[in-house]
């Protein structure tokens, strides 16, 4: 039995994960705990959220989040994809920065219209 | 733009968005947003991680796009909006002058104004750690502000005072960058953050907090070199002999908000000492008839859905109050403080400004585990509410329905019970 505080939302339901009972969940308050409480004892993923240069634009910075969680282990390296991208302005929310990002399936997406 | 305005909204972050659209649909024909940025959104703009809007939009959205959406619904309106403008002083005859980049001094008159200014940070001056003056000792929002919109970083090696949820962002965000933090250090045994982000924010990357504990020095020159960390003890006085020291180059503190109320206090509204915001009735209205106030300028929330719901009140305040009048003083009540509670917003209840239920927001002084959240008259238990848990670091909300309200004759007594 592993006990997780659930990450999906302000709450924070202590979760235990029953590793010997196909990752069975209990303590959640709501079904994306029991997907979050196995996923994470199986293969942990988090979304990223950062930033990136941008040029053109009123500030330096355009805020950009991966549309879905990726491994946990490729965080960094999607971090270090990140610096190397520059973006002209003008840009929408939605808009894909990096597609299929570090190969993880996901889009880096802007968050923000700049 | 015209200097004639039935609703003036002060400030376009979170709070100033929402009241600004609850006020045009709720009888306001003509409403302005002043804000001082150079854009819409205030905070949230900075706050680029997730977990905004749960409560509001059904779905987990970064700061800016929680700000985004909302943006868009002002966009769709005939709001006017004032950017890069200060406010610089309000008057009881509802005039409000501010000095704006492109406009130059503005004088506008308005039927009714929103008060949405928000927080702002303590700072070391706040708390007064010793030390040297050097430089690299910032609060955390501001860190924030360099990293995420300047595009600056503050420090390479960090520690981090306090744990609210401002600062355990930060050392994600400062290690996410390259940075080293060494320590969250909080001087209470518990953190203030919540549970999610001392699991996402320090776990995912082994940050050590260190709980029970603060900093009692700041060593460094020209700029900071190290700080010494001491245990302190239950009246959070330092232990000697318990000194650990950390290389660093930088400090961020985080170690709480003040609501932004120079523009209230010179008004002359009544302020309330224990939230250092205004004293509200149950439609956000404060203790001047036409002015209201919502969001973190009147009591610091956890959540921003909570700062746009509560900002929905306080523009259908405004709108009615601009197109209906004044409403009845005839029946008010006023909450208290009862045992384990350090404020509760709104002050006053004008009962018959109620239709269905009013909902009291407020936070405990300590943790309690098994407990009753008990409204009393008197002797009269009002209502009861079961709770698990309540935490300071979490404000907790009830609504009493407009029939049990009725049993109310002067005061609502709001105390946390232990079940026994």
């Amino acid at each position: 039995m592993r006990e997780l505080i659930c990450i999906t939302c302000p709450k924070g339901c202590h979760l235990k994960v029953d590793e010997e009972n196909d990752y069975k969940v209990t303590g959640n308050g709501c079904p994306r705990g029991a997907i979050y409480g196995k996923k994470e004892c199986t293969h942990p993923t988090r979304v990223v959220t950062s930033t990136v240069k941008i040029v053109g634009a009123e500030i330096e910075r355009l805020s950009v989040k991966t549309n879905g969680d990726i491994p946990k282990e490729k965080i960094f390296d999607v971090m270090k994809e990140l610096n190397r991208v520059v973006v002209k302005a003008p840009v929408h929310r939605e808009d894909v920065i990096v597609s299929d990002i570090c190969g993880t399936g996901v889009d880096l997406v802007a968050t923000k219209d700049l | 733009m015209n200097n004639k305005y039935d609703v003036v909204v002060i400030g376009g972050g979170p709070a100033g968005l929402a009241s600004a659209i609850a006020a045009r649909q709720n009888g306001a024909k003509s409403v302005l947003i002043i804000e001082r940025d150079k854009e819409l959104g205030g905070i949230l703009n900075q706050c680029i991680h997730n977990g905004f809007g749960l409560h509001h939009f059904k779905e987990e959205l970064t700061g800016p796009e929680y700000a985004g959406k909302y943006i868009d619904e002002v966009d769709k309106t005939d709001i006017d909006i004032l950017l890069d403008t200060m406010v610089i002083e309000i008057t009881p005859d509802k005039m409000v002058y501010c000095s704006s980049s492109i406009h130059g001094y503005l004088m506008i008159q308005a039927k009714s104004i929103i008060l949405n200014m928000g927080c702002r940070e303590r700072t070391r001056g706040a708390i007064a750690i010793p030390g040297t003056r050097a430089s690299g000792v910032f609060t955390a929002g501001a860190a924030q502000r360099y990293v995420n919109i300047e595009g600056y970083m503050p420090g390479k090696r960090v520690v981090i005072l306090g744990s609210g949820d401002i600062g355990l962002i930060m050392a994600r965000r400062m290690t996410l960058e390259g940075a080293k933090v060494l320590a969250v250090v909080e001087v209470m045994p518990y953190s203030n953050g919540l549970n999610r982000n001392i699991v996402q924010c320090l776990h995912d990357y082994d940050i050590p907090l260190y709980l029970s504990h603060t900093i009692t020095d700041i060593v460094g020159k020209s700029r900071v070199e190290k700080v010494v960390v001491s245990k302190v003890d239950e009246n959070r006085n330092p232990i000697k002999g318990t000194e650990m020291e950390f290389d660093c180059d930088c400090v961020l503190l985080s170690v709480g908000l003040i609501p932004e109320n120079e523009l209230s206090n010179e008004l002359g509204i009544e302020m309330d000492p224990r939230t250092h915001g205004p004293i509200v009735y149950e439609n956000m209205e404060t203790s001047m008839e036409g002015v209201f106030a919502s969001g973190n300028v009147v009591h610091v929330h956890d959540l921003v859905d909570f700062v746009s719901l509560e900002s929905e009140k306080a523009g259908m305040g405004a709108g009615r109050y601009v197109s209906n009048g004044e409403v009845s003083k005839n029946r008010v009540v006023r909450t208290i403080n009862g045992d384990n509670i350090s404020y509760v917003v709104p002050q006053y209840v004008r009962k018959d400004n109620v239709e269905k239920s009013v909902e009291l927001s407020f936070r405990v002084r300590r943790p309690t585990q098994q407990v009753n959240i008990v409204v009393k008259d008197g002797d009269t238990i009002i209502a009861k509410f079961k709770k698990e848990h309540v935490v300071p670091s979490e404000m907790e909300k009830v609504s009493i329905p407009k029939i049990l309200l009725e049993k109310a004759d002067k005061e609502l007594v709001v105390s946390i019970e232990e079940d026994t």
